[in-house]
């Protein structure tokens, strides 16, 4: 199994670099200036969240500007990737429609340039979070764990919306929708605890919030997260993957029918 | 045995959730009112082709020709049936598209070398006589989008045919260009085929496949009304063209 997917990714990786160049490319136009572009986007947000909700919350939040950030940033890779990786297999169609080629790669590829695009936007946060003057500890390399879990979970969130999509064009509105739904459930900009312990452990049904508490655990409270948060995030990633990967293998070749 | 197509059928669905989105698809599954309708592009198509055969492929539009050719490419799984393959392939389907216009015609040009399955060090190696032999010495840091429909096919035949594939799957790409890189992508072609490979080529031409192929395979609304060598197959479909 190790050493066929070992095989595979010889076989694709100069295919999958020219993918991820392309696409990194195409994100940024190539420039220095549309990198700073993409970062200026979740600090204007950041920017107008703090102004009007300081007011509500802020006074009884410490560290309100961090707090609201990590939410943003683990919410905006969430979307991004996702939102992005609905759209790479229709995007790509005119290639594979004409050329043998796994189309698992358009999907991965688009990831990594989300991915680069979080750790572009996590340096900013990590500036926040320095002139905010929260101390860096060395629990904060914990923060690969809920990184890798997301992204996984975002690869097999992916894998079947960029299905559906092919299916059914609509499937953009509906998921916009639901993302902004959701991120009015993710405690972005106000927090939890004033709702009773029952209520505050729903909100662990939302995956996106299970990974934003567990940035904030760490990042404002110096918290290792209790054992059962990281099974959560653990639990999220594999279902989407395997959800995911079982979508993608049942229709990888009907998209081809229906371009 | 190269290529051997055994009793192959292809499906599409049409005229169903494409148009109609999530939100209608399910209402209409819960009110029991949907319904998908087949269509079979290819039906019960069955051939065989040795090392060095030159199979034409004709019928009218809509027979099915290019679907039976993306199965074989691999790009679509038969709905029935079999193919199995013996050898590597280079499909010319629809030559110029798949491109980014955005990208330049050097990063293109690596991109289409990569999705086709070449290896890095072997573009490095064959970049310079690919923009050589699609005559686009001046471009190649040009965005894609600015070149001529000309050039972008002379590009995507120069990527393809400047390797050896055993089997060659063209569709309808034997005229590329003006006429001196028609005269050399003829010859290049010539070059593929005389080395032994095994070719599959779709062309309303009737002359054309007489004079190129030893087999020839006659598609009519998907079904397949006749194989075998060339002569006797093309005879067969002119008749059924002059109406007889």
């Amino acid at each position: 199994m190790i050493s066929i997917l070992a095989a595979r990714f010889r076989d694709y990786n100069f295919l999958f670099e020219e993918l991820v160049k392309r696409d990194f490319k195409k994100r940024y136009k190539g420039t220095f200036l549309g990198i700073l572009w993409s970062m200026l986007e979740p600090l204007l947000q950041l920017l107008v969240m703090v102004l009007v909700f300081t007011h509500f919350f802020g006074r009884d939040t410490p560290h309100f500007i961090v707090y609201v950030f990590s939410g943003l940033l683990v919410f905006g890779f969430f979307r991004d990737s996702t939102g992005q990786g609905m759209q790479s297999l229709m995007v790509n169609k005119g290639i594979f429609n004409k050329i043998k080629v796994p189309k698992y790669l358009f999907l991965f590829s688009k990831n990594v340039s989300s991915l680069i695009n979080f750790w572009l936007t996590l340096v900013i946060f990590f500036i926040f979070v320095a002139l905010d003057g929260i101390r860096f500890y060395p629990q904060f390399f914990l923060l690969i764990y809920p990184i890798i879990t997301l992204t996984i979970f975002n690869i097999g969130v992916g894998l079947i919306l960029s299905a559906l999509f092919v299916f059914f064009k609509d499937i953009k509105y509906l998921y916009s929708i639901f993302t902004r739904m959701l991120m009015w459930l993710s405690a972005i900009f106000y927090t939890v605890d004033s709702f009773s312990i029952e209520v505050q452990r729903l909100f662990l049904l939302n995956p996106v919030f299970a990974h934003i508490h567990y940035f904030r655990l760490i990042v404002l409270f110096g918290q290792i997260p209790a054992w059962h948060i990281h099974l959560i995030c653990a639990a999220y990633a594999t279902t989407a993957l395997g959800l995911g990967a079982w979508f993608y293998k049942k229709y990888n070749y009907r998209f081809v029918y229906y371009m | 045995m190269t290529i051997n197509v055994n009793n192959i059928a292809i499906r599409y669905m049409i005229g169903d959730f494409k148009n109609i989105g999530l939100k209608d698809f399910i209402m209409q599954k819960l009110k029991k009112e949907y319904v998908a309708k087949e269509f079979w592009a290819v039906d019960g198509v069955s051939f065989s082709l040795e090392k060095g055969d030159f199979l034409g492929i004709i019928g009218n539009n809509g027979a099915g020709k290019s679907t039976l050719l993306k199965a074989i490419s691999g790009i679509m799984l038969p709905t029935k049936g079999s193919i199995s393959i013996n050898g590597n392939i280079a499909a010319l389907l629809e030559l110029g598209t798949g491109f980014d216009g955005e990208m330049t015609v050097r990063e293109n040009t690596f991109l289409r070398g990569a999705l086709m399955g070449y290896t890095r060090d072997f573009m490095h190696e064959t970049y310079p006589k690919i923009i050589e032999f699609a005559e686009l010495e001046d471009f190649q840091d040009r965005a894609f989008r600015t070149l001529s429909s000309g050039m972008r096919s002379r590009l995507a035949f120069s990527i393809a045919c400047l390797v050896k594939p055993d089997i060659l799957i063209l569709d309808e790409v034997l005229s590329v260009g003006d006429g001196s890189f028609r005269a050399k992508s003829e010859v290049r072609m010539k070059e593929i085929i005389s080395g032994g490979a095994t070719t599959l080529f779709v062309s309303h031409s009737t002359s054309q496949i007489r004079a190129l192929c030893n087999k020839a395979l006659w598609l009519h609304k998907g079904r397949q009304m006749a194989v075998g060598e060339v002569g006797v197959v093309v005879d067969k479909y002119e008749r059924f063209l002059s109406g007889e």
